[in-house]
């Protein structure tokens, strides 16, 4: 049955109801335990944000604490996905990938296709995603558009507790190399998710909210913003589109031509940098498949092409907010040649 | 004041979940004459969109719901009294007005669960009981379908009886698992539920598959059936939409199942997008894909229904209720009179599959007065 539960408490439950599911199933990363071989109190910590918190006491040494050396136990996993087991290796912070970027990028995305498709790695890396966390420049990146550049490498961004449960049992079923993005201000929103297991199937964004008007694609915790922009639109009789990418990698591009082919008006709103970014991917595949439908040019709403700063004030800025996202709307709807140029980048 | 002359028209509760509704607008005019299950409004839910039906007649005399605004459920949204009562009454009826409380299901998330679970020998089933005394009538939904086809039927029936509504196991929040996907099985299992919360006999209601399961029941266990309401039920005929089976067994996205489900019903714009995703959350559960599977293999194999009970029951003589939507495209509407003069038949124009959802008012009012004379 239903109930209401946290991001958070959805990825742990996602993590649990699989170990029990299939012992092939291991966790391992920085402080995913907590206090193992040390003194004191056992699953003291449960990961630097306590998601994986109680499933030590579940589920004993299948989950393990590495050393802090990402390079080593992403290598590991990877290494122990290609020889049966199913490891979800937590990576904390997305910002960390760069020092093992090479077992991700060169190995585990190539296996299958290097072997010629007798190699399977069903590794998923779990990884925090995204600003307003007061984290700083190098805790804060959405580096999702990087891995959505890879072959061999699926992206996965859930914005709601529902979604994170199904996606994520799914990246742990999944025979390819998963990562799994985990915005960090979204883990404490709660939502109706039923008890069970279930799998939400890759490449299947979901539709939020049906309009007429124009398109608003997003995906993470921009989704949020871009549903408090129709909401907004809907006030001036605009009706809003809102679809949720949910999996970047493969993406449904079914439902966003669809979609602009109905209202002709798009905007795409990312949380990460604008330049080869998903926005910017998004509008180069609306334009290029659906140009004849297009109404005004595809606005992107986007994190400015700059780190993440450490000002709150400048931070808060920084993300993609529902008053930018409904005047791109706008723009979007004014009179062909009125509208400003975006400088965006 | 003369209360019994004024009458309070009130935004409606359609389901265990519906807390609010939005008016899509007004289809009498203030000042019209009102009679007993005349068209009066059209809300909108989260779920489905549908008429809201006059329960008692009279002058529509204050409309206070406008469209495009959101109401909560039991708030007042009209007011229907006597041409001859004076205004001053009629105001003072409006600005008195509280809305009831004390309902079990009422008062936010302390109040007691809206959906209750029994462990039965087919494992943990879902239910939901409305009312209390009179006799008492079991609602039996259909394939792929739960408890909450009967939204519009529940709260309608239990104003006289004691109703439930169960999930049948792989269905809704039921044991997906299924032991025997066999009508006989999910007879058995119907019969368990009964054992478990204490049914002795009850007035069968079912649905399309649940119709043929009902059926089952009458036969293999008479004593536990008062009567049979059959509503665009299997189990009468051997033609069924293979198509939509298999559409509905296969699809896994918004994009497959929607036009499948379009076909449940005569007017396609009900299947809403929150319908579809509901359906689709259920699909995504472990274990419903190999129930639906089970069921769809043991029950409508090669394009037919695999059981036709129409004559057994028949010579079974229970008091028997058909109803039909006559555009139905899943089991045709000609297998309406397979029992011919042994049941009361109704077959409703402009209605699909789901006759109980499309044309609510007309089937609850014929499943009221086929359950009190039985």
């Amino acid at each position: 049955m239903a109930r209401k539960i946290s991001m958070k408490q959805a990825i742990n439950e996602a993590l649990d109801l699989e170990m029990t599911r299939d012992p092939s199933v291991i966790v391992m990363g920085e402080d995913i335990v907590g206090g193992t071989g040390s003194p004191g109190e056992d699953d003291a910590w449960g990961g630097v944000l306590g998601v994986t918190k109680g499933l030590h006491a579940k589920h004993g040494n299948r989950l393990m604490d590495t050393p802090l050396s990402e390079s080593a136990y992403i290598g590991a996993a990877i290494g122990a996905a290609t020889c049966g087991l199913r490891p979800v290796a937590e990576l904390m912070f997305i910002d960390f990938m760069g020092v093992c970027f090479d077992q991700i990028f060169n190995q585990a995305a190539k296996f299958r296709y290097m072997f010629g498709g007798k190699a399977e790695t069903p590794v998923v890396i779990r990884a925090m995603v995204g600003a307003g966390f007061r984290a700083a420049a190098q805790h804060s990146q959405m580096l999702t558009p990087i891995f959505t550049h890879i072959p061999g490498v699926k992206v996965v961004c859930p914005s709601n507790a529902y979604d994170a449960k199904g996606l994520l049992i799914q990246s742990i079923r999944d025979n390819d190399p998963v990562i799994f993005c985990e915005h960090k201000n979204l883990y404490g929103l709660e939502c109706d998710v039923p008890a069970e297991s279930y799998a939400i199937p890759f490449g299947e964004a979901n539709v939020l909210r049906d309009g007429g008007d124009v398109t608003i694609v997003s995906y993470g915790l921009t989704v949020h913003r871009a549903m408090e922009a129709a909401e907004a639109l809907a006030k001036d009789k605009v009706e809003a589109e809102v679809i949720d990418l949910r999996t970047l990698s493969p993406i449904d591009w079914d439902t966003v031509i669809d979609s602009v082919e109905r209202t002709g008006r798009l905007v795409v709103v990312d949380e990460a940098h604008p330049r080869c970014s998903i926005a910017s991917d998004v509008a180069a595949f609306v334009g290029q498949n659906a140009f004849g439908a297009l109404k005004a040019g595809v606005q992107m709403v986007t994190a400015p092409h700059v780190p993440v700063p450490f000002s709150p004030v400048l931070e808060d800025l920084y993300i993609p907010n529902a008053a930018a996202i409904a005047d791109a709307a706008r723009r979007t709807l004014a009179p062909t040649g009125t509208s400003p140029r975006s400088i965006a980048a | 004041m003369q209360t019994d002359r004024i009458k309070p028209i009130v935004m409606p509760k359609w389901g265990l979940s519906m807390s609010e509704g939005k008016i899509t607008g007004w289809l009498k005019q203030p000042g019209s004459t009102v009679n007993v299950g005349d068209d009066l409004l059209e809300v909108e839910t989260d779920k489905i969109t549908n008429v809201v039906e006059a329960g008692d007649a009279g002058t529509l005399r204050r409309v206070l719901a406008e469209p495009g605004n959101v109401y909560p459920v039991k708030s007042l949204i009209a007011v229907l009294a006597d041409p001859d009562v004076p205004d001053a009454e009629v105001d003072a009826f409006v600005a008195g007005f509280a809305v009831p409380k004390g309902d079990d299901e009422e008062g936010g998330e302390d109040a007691g669960p809206q959906y209750l679970f029994a462990d039965t020998p087919a494992g943990t089933l879902r239910y939901a009981k409305r009312g209390d005394g009179g006799p008492t009538v079991l609602l039996v939904h259909g394939f792929g379908g739960d408890l909450d086809n009967w939204l519009f039927t529940i709260d309608a029936l239990a104003e006289k009886a004691t109703v439930y509504a169960l999930d049948l196991p792989g269905h809704g929040q039921s044991t997906k698992a299924i032991a025997d996907p066999s009508l006989a099985g999910l007879s058995a299992a119907l019969l368990g539920f009964m054992d478990t919360v204490g049914i002795g006999s009850a007035h069968l209601v079912g649905h399309s598959m649940g119709g043929a399961v009902s059926m089952r029941t009458a036969l293999d266990a008479p004593d536990r059936v008062d009567s049979l309401a059959l509503i665009a039920s299997a189990g009468l005929g051997r033609e069924i939409n293979q198509a939509y089976i298999q559409g509905f067994v296969a699809a896994t996205g918004r994009r497959d199942l929607k036009p499948v489900l379009e076909q449940l019903f005569a007017d396609t714009s009900l299947v809403s997008r929150q319908l579809v995703e509901d359906l689709l959350k259920y699909k995504r559960l472990d274990g419903v894909d190999g129930a639906l599977r089970a069921l769809s293999g043991a029950l409508f194999a090669n394009g037919e229904q695999a059981s036709v009970l129409g004559g057994d029951v028949a010579a079974a003589g229970k008091p028997t209720l058909v109803v039909w939507g006559k555009e139905d495209r899943i089991i045709p509407a000609a297998h309406a009179t397979a029992l011919g003069s042994n049941a009361r038949t109704e077959v409703i124009p402009n209605a699909g599959h789901m006759v109980q959802m499309e044309a609510a008012g007309t089937v609850n009012a014929l499943l009221k007065e086929h359950i009190g004379r039985g």
